[in-house]
């Protein structure tokens, strides 16, 4: 059957959801029927305030001398209906009703909501200046007292090694150093190789060939071996940082290390600064070697030098001080890495939220903050 | 004769932002007692447990716990007052990556010299009191909320501290697991004469742990004095908390 919203006769007006009568519209007197529950909620709210607007009454009774069955939803129905009508300036009444019912309507009817002010708009000095000031205090300082901490834990744990978690520097660098060294390793081949292969166009037609070599061992030692490595080293470390610190405190577990007197930083933080500096420089090797391959896969294949005129080119150019400048990179790469998802992971709020919220936000700032420094140790070094 | 106090509470100011958690609270809880600090959801216990702990910085107000102020203190002196109490956390807080007896040999591997077969034993001992020498191998995750609990319990006593807190020991825990957690507790405090600091809601608990009561309303303690005189107080929220309870049992407890 059709959802008949209203019958029409003398002037009464029925009030249905679905096949059951809600209630009777006689002139300015709503009388409701025996039920109205969660399941005639909806009809009856729709069909009535069509109803009303039609009739556009000043005032409107409600009787509920009827009623014998209301639940919150019924309740909180007639708590809207009489909300609708007061803005069009519609003045409602309740009447009647039993002692039960009146007893279930006050426990469920809200009170008068509060108005909820908005907060003060700040004006764009106020909030430019706010947002900058709060940028040093909150993120620089902060930051910088979180490393200074650190490194002074990680100096002091050197020459404490009693005080030390067994095995936890070990389990460190498996999970940042070995199970990283297969991605880099793939990843710096390809690299290597799409270098060598792009060039080789260009080197050919100045019959430069040779200085593929150059470019490529150039390239792969001094920026991409170590960027590249850096940069993975972010995305998978950084973020399992953040992520571990940050759900050890919603946890409360960083309290309990706190009140256990244990520092957390010293505990949790500093054996993955070891692991990280400590494995940093040997993946940048792996990365430069597999790089170095590549390119010279490629230069073989599409330039034809032998791998021992690459091998005896490399070894011509080749600068000791590329190593030592890798070896700075990487050993400020990898405190920016732990320090920033450290950071980030103690800063966290809110629960599990949060958690996913600083996880990216460490790895992307690890990610520029190793980059830009990247390149101002790529200048200093030039 | 006067009783020694272990923590001091003088009028403590505490909140987030402009929202005010904890207004003037004052209270004491002396030594060899246990003191429970209750009220309903939202009253402030849990922002005050962690101030008694030094885990958020003081408003206005002075929280001295074992006669030390702890707002005052040094990174070395919070250590050492660290190293006198134990500390429970309502969500057990094992670290996640050791196993139950590493998490609870872990103060007394940091703190102490002692050989690890007699931190070992130590371990067992503990888990034994708590009735869980048979999960000591296995990790915080594979084991079930109610022994969770026990175990942090047991390692909050792993050092023997003085002084004991517990928020919220009893929640989720089935009645039963929670009457052998009290009995601990008492034990620990008759055997041990350490005092406890305990947070919590579960009525039935409170009847049979409680030496003093510290009620909590809104941020304002409603009442604070013994556990008898808690029963017949007349504030409406302490009354209340109370009235939960069957007559008999408050009864019994009376007589």
């Amino acid at each position: 059957m059709a959802d008949v919203p209203m019958k029409n006769n003398n002037n009464t007006k029925e009030i249905c959801a679905g096949n059951t009568v809600v209630g009777r519209l006689e002139g300015n007197t709503l009388r409701l029927s025996e039920v109205l529950t969660i399941n005639e909620a909806s009809g009856f709210t729709r069909n009535f305030l069509r109803c009303v607007r039609s009739a556009a009454t000043k005032s409107l009774v409600v009787d509920l001398a009827d009623v014998e069955q209301i639940d919150s939803a019924g309740v909180m129905a007639l708590f809207y209906l009489e909300k609708k009508l007061q803005e069009n300036g519609t003045k409602v009444e309740f009447t009647g009703g039993s002692d039960a019912v009146l007893e279930k309507i006050q426990l469920f009817y809200p009170e008068a909501t509060a108005e909820v002010k908005p907060p003060p708009q700040k004006g764009l000095f106020e909030s430019v200046g706010g947002g900058v000031h709060r940028f040093f205090s909150e993120y620089v300082f902060e930051f910088l007292l979180l490393a200074s901490n650190i490194f002074y834990w990680g100096i002091v744990d050197l020459f404490r090694p009693g005080i030390r978690r067994k095995g936890e520097f070990v389990n460190q660098a498996v999970l940042i150093g070995v199970n990283a060294v297969l991605i880099i390793v793939f990843l710096s081949f390809v690299i290597g190789y799409v270098i060598a292969l792009h060039s080789a166009g260009q080197l050919r037609t100045f019959g430069a060939n040779i200085f593929v070599v150059d470019l490529v061992v150039f390239s792969i030692m001094s920026q991409m071996g170590p960027l590249i490595t850096a940069i993975l080293v972010a995305g998978r470390s950084g973020s399992s940082i953040a992520a571990e610190i940050a759900t050890m405190k919603v946890t409360a577990e960083l309290d309990a290390l706190k009140t256990m007197g244990l520092n957390p930083n010293r505990f949790v933080v500093v054996p993955k600064l070891y692991a990280c500096m400590f494995t940093m420089p040997f993946l940048i090797v792996f990365a430069n070697v597999s790089g170095i391959t590549g390119g010279g896969l490629a230069a073989y294949l599409y330039l034809d030098i032998s791998p021992e005129v690459f091998i005896n080119r490399m070894t011509d150019i080749m600068m000791s001080k590329d190593l030592f400048t890798a070896l700075v990179k990487s050993q400020v790469a990898a405190s920016l890495i732990v320090l920033t998802g450290s950071f980030y992971g103690f800063r966290v709020e809110k629960g599990a939220e949060g958690v996913g919220k600083v996880t990216t936000l460490a790895v992307v700032v690890a990610i520029t903050l190793v980059i830009i420094a990247d390149s101002i140790l790529g200048v200093v070094f030039y | 004769m006067e009783k020694e106090k272990v923590i001091d509470v003088q009028e403590l100011y505490a909140g987030f932002d402009d929202r005010v958690v904890l207004k003037n609270v004052s209270f004491s809880a002396y030594k060899g007692e246990v003191t429970v600090v209750l009220g309903g959801s939202g009253s402030g216990k849990t922002t005050l447990f962690r101030h008694l702990l030094g885990l958020i910085p003081i408003l206005r107000g002075s929280v001295s716990v074992l006669g030390r102020d702890v707002a005052t203190l040094r990174e070395v002196e919070q250590l050492e007052l660290y190293l006198q109490m134990g500390v429970f956390y309502q969500s057990g807080a094992l670290l996640s990556s050791l196993t139950v007896a590493e998490n609870v040999a872990l103060p007394l591997v940091q703190h102490t010299r002692m050989p690890p077969p007699l931190i070992d034993e130590i371990v067992r001992m503990k888990l034994g009191l708590v009735n869980l020498s048979h999960a000591y191998h296995q990790y915080p995750a594979e084991l079930s909320g109610g022994m969770v609990k026990r175990v942090a319990l047991a390692r909050a006593i792993a050092m023997d501290p003085p002084l004991l807190f517990c928020d919220e020991p009893g929640a989720g825990l089935d009645p039963v697991s929670l009457e052998s957690l009290d009995r601990l507790l008492l034990n620990l405090k008759e055997q041990l004469g350490i005092s406890v600091l305990l947070v919590t809601h579960e009525v039935n608990s409170i009847m049979r742990v409680a030496d003093r009561v510290v009620f909590l309303d809104e941020g304002v303690v409603a009442f604070e004095g013994s556990l008898k005189d808690a029963l017949h107080v007349d504030h409406p929220a302490v009354k209340a908390f109370f009235s939960v309870l069957k007559t008999e049992h408050l009864k019994e407890i009376l007589d």
